[in-house]
């Protein structure tokens, strides 16, 4: 597989920049100048898995053209299954003191613990149902909707159903979930303690790793002959088919694996934020997700991960300073990369040249000298 | 069934909403043959193409392929694997795909998702693609992207990705919509080289086009055949210019 520069650049900046601040953060005084707080380390830790699931967005929504409403959905499951793992382990050491119990259940009244919270004391079992369970739900929900060719705008719609469905159901006490305060207090993962900033540094650069390998995996995937495929389906489903694809294989393959790759994000969101609760679920965090890679690139992956990281500083930077505002300029910002920036800030480094080039590609007597100029600097982009 | 018969629709019927769109149709394609099927628009040609690539199942009546393949049975990619390709009457090429791409997806051989992760470009698939190029006349062309190619290129790479799916049956749906005189011929060339190895069947409104192709000509009229011959026959049958002229 050739290695090209916007990979590489990704990569280092990913992989780079969090080693940086690790190094910043644990080897400087926390007096110097140049000591990175912990605070900007959690940060950086949460942008990360924000980009993991702007990845996973992308997957779907850049290359098999399903702009999915509800991504959030996998990535909150992700985030419970991991949390359920965390609430195991703090143990006797809750408000209650009950060493199977967790808190919640002590207060609604519950004596034993539930079924399907077996197994989360083990770190193991977690990671299994973070993939399992957000991979599971893609599966059957994906099954269906693909297979009766349900595609386009209402598609978009049963995904948004899905998830505002399913944060509905996690706001009910008796889901056994924690109701609407969700699960907190979590004390330590694997026995690294939480609050101690060794253990944030380590989440962030485990994140850092996630993204990446997911950001490779997506690669690989998209660039091989399936991933040409997966672009076939979103460019002319019906051609696919009589070609004798079934595109609703590929598309179900891919929203699987998008979904399993929403869902790791969610599992490091947790531990790195300490809480997880229904508003996870909510419609306006995947439509969040979509704005993300729109501004980055959409069909760019490296783009996914860019528009994630940018637009979540912007946020930060903005609730603090005007919160009242946040809402109108993400707003406004998806409305102007719609209109004049289509292809994302990606699509601004590819060049001037591209976008031209794509402009005039519909007239028959586009000059082969501009078209191979064209050619050239599409491949760059892309490649 | 005997063997001089490659496609055979025996009373096919479909209806949308009470209408008619095909109304018993009957019609034997043979081996090898080229066949242009022409019509007044709602004839029911484009209806009678979704009905053999399993885009629309018929209400009554039977599609036969071959020896014994009932189509009606089957979706559209089972019916393409059975090697029956179809070119929409819009070029629907993938735009994002580069020439090249297009031709390499098209090529026949495995289409499931776990072959495609893994599948590597070979030397012999390259020879195939290559050698498609060369016929639809789009070497030059094989790195752009299908979507920066003419309307006629357009035309020809779809009709290239059909080669490559080496169907036994190709349908054709008016490939020279929208075309200047010169793609015009040379489509018309193209359609007879490929009916060197393959059976095509040409859905089309340009009378010239068919004269030139110089094949048996089935006229559709509301749904069945109003005539069959050659274009000489059918041009001085009285019904057909009643339907065409008549009205």
């Amino acid at each position: 597989m050739p290695v090209d520069r916007t990979t590489v650049a990704t990569l280092a900046a990913v992989l780079g920049g969090t080693a940086l601040i690790a190094v910043l953060n644990l080897a400087l005084p926390a007096a110097g100048a140049l000591h990175v707080s912990d605070f900007v380390v959690s940060l950086v830790g949460k942008y990360l898995c924000y980009a993991i699931l702007a990845l996973a967005v992308d997957l779907v929504w850049g290359y098999v053209g399903i702009l999915t409403l509800g991504h959030a959905a996998f990535f909150a499951l992700g985030g419970y299954a991991m949390g359920m793992y965390l609430m195991r382990e703090i143990g006797a050491r809750g408000v209650y003191a009950n060493p199977i119990l967790p808190d919640f259940m002590v207060f609604i009244g519950w004596k034993q613990l539930p079924w399907y919270w077996y197994g989360f004391d083990h770190f193991w079992f977690a990671l299994a149902m973070v993939v399992a369970v957000p991979g599971l739900l893609a599966a059957v929900f994906g099954w269906f909707a693909f297979r009766s060719r349900v595609s386009g705008v209402y598609l978009s719609i049963i995904t948004q159903a899905l998830t505002y469905a399913l944060m509905l159901a996690f706001f009910r006490n008796e889901m056994g979930f924690g109701g609407n305060n969700g699960m907190t207090d979590f004390k330590d993962i694997l026995g690294f303690p939480l609050n101690r900033e060794a253990t944030s540094v380590g989440l962030m650069l485990v994140s850092a790793g996630a993204l990446s390998a997911a950001f490779l995996l997506a690669r690989a995937m998209t660039r091989s002959r399936f991933g040409k495929v997966l672009v076939a389906v979103r460019d002319s489903e019906p051609r696919t088919r009589f070609l004798g694809y079934r595109p609703e294989t590929y598309k179900l393959t891919a929203w699987v694996v998008s979904a399993v790759i929403a869902a790791i994000g969610g599992a490091l969101y947790v531990p790195q934020v300490g809480i997880i609760n229904p508003s996870e679920f909510s419609p306006a965090n995947s439509i969040e997700a979509v704005i993300w890679v729109a501004v980055g690139g959409r069909g760019t992956l490296s783009g996914a991960i860019l528009g994630a990281v940018l637009v979540n500083l912007g946020k930060t930077w903005l609730t603090s300073a005007l919160p009242e505002i946040w809402l109108f300029a993400i707003g406004a910002l998806f409305i102007f990369v719609t209109l004049f920036m289509p292809r994302g800030i990606i699509g601004l480094f590819a060049g001037h040249r591209v976008a031209t080039a794509t402009a005039e590609a519909g007239g028959p007597a586009a000059e082969p000298g501009a078209a191979a100029a064209a050619e050239s600097a599409a491949r760059e982009a892309a490649g | 069934m005997n063997d001089d018969t490659l496609l055979c629709l025996d009373g096919v019927t479909v209806a949308f909403n009470g209408f008619k769109a095909l109304n018993q149709l009957s019609l034997v394609i043979e081996p090898g043959e080229m066949r242009a099927v022409i019509g007044p628009n709602g004839a029911g040609k484009t209806t009678m193409m979704d009905v053999i690539t399993g885009k629309t199942r018929p209400d009554s009546g039977r599609v036969v392929f071959g020896a014994d393949t009932d189509l009606t049975r089957l979706d559209e990619p089972a019916i393409a694997r059975l090697g029956i390709g179809r070119k929409f009457q819009r070029p629907t090429v993938f735009e994002s795909l580069s020439v090249r791409e297009n031709l390499l997806l098209a090529l026949a051989g495995d289409r499931s998702p776990r072959f495609a992760l893994w599948a590597r470009e070979t030397a012999s698939e390259r020879d195939r693609v290559e050698a498609i190029l060369t016929t639809i006349r789009l070497g030059y062309e094989r790195n752009r992207l299908a979507g920066e190619l003419s309307h006629g290129q357009k035309q020809w790479l779809e009709i290239g990705m059909l080669l490559a799916q080496e169907p036994q049956l190709l349908l054709v749906d008016e490939p020279v919509a929208g075309m200047t005189d010169a793609e015009t011929a040379q489509t018309a060339e193209l359609l007879r080289a490929i009916n060197r190895t393959r059976t095509v069947v040409v859905v089309e409104h340009d009378m010239a086009f068919v004269r030139a192709l110089g094949v048996k000509v089935t006229v559709l009229h509301e749904g069945r055949v109003l005539s069959e011959g050659s274009i000489d026959h059918v041009s001085t049958d009285p019904r057909v210019i009643e339907v065409y002229l008549g009205r």
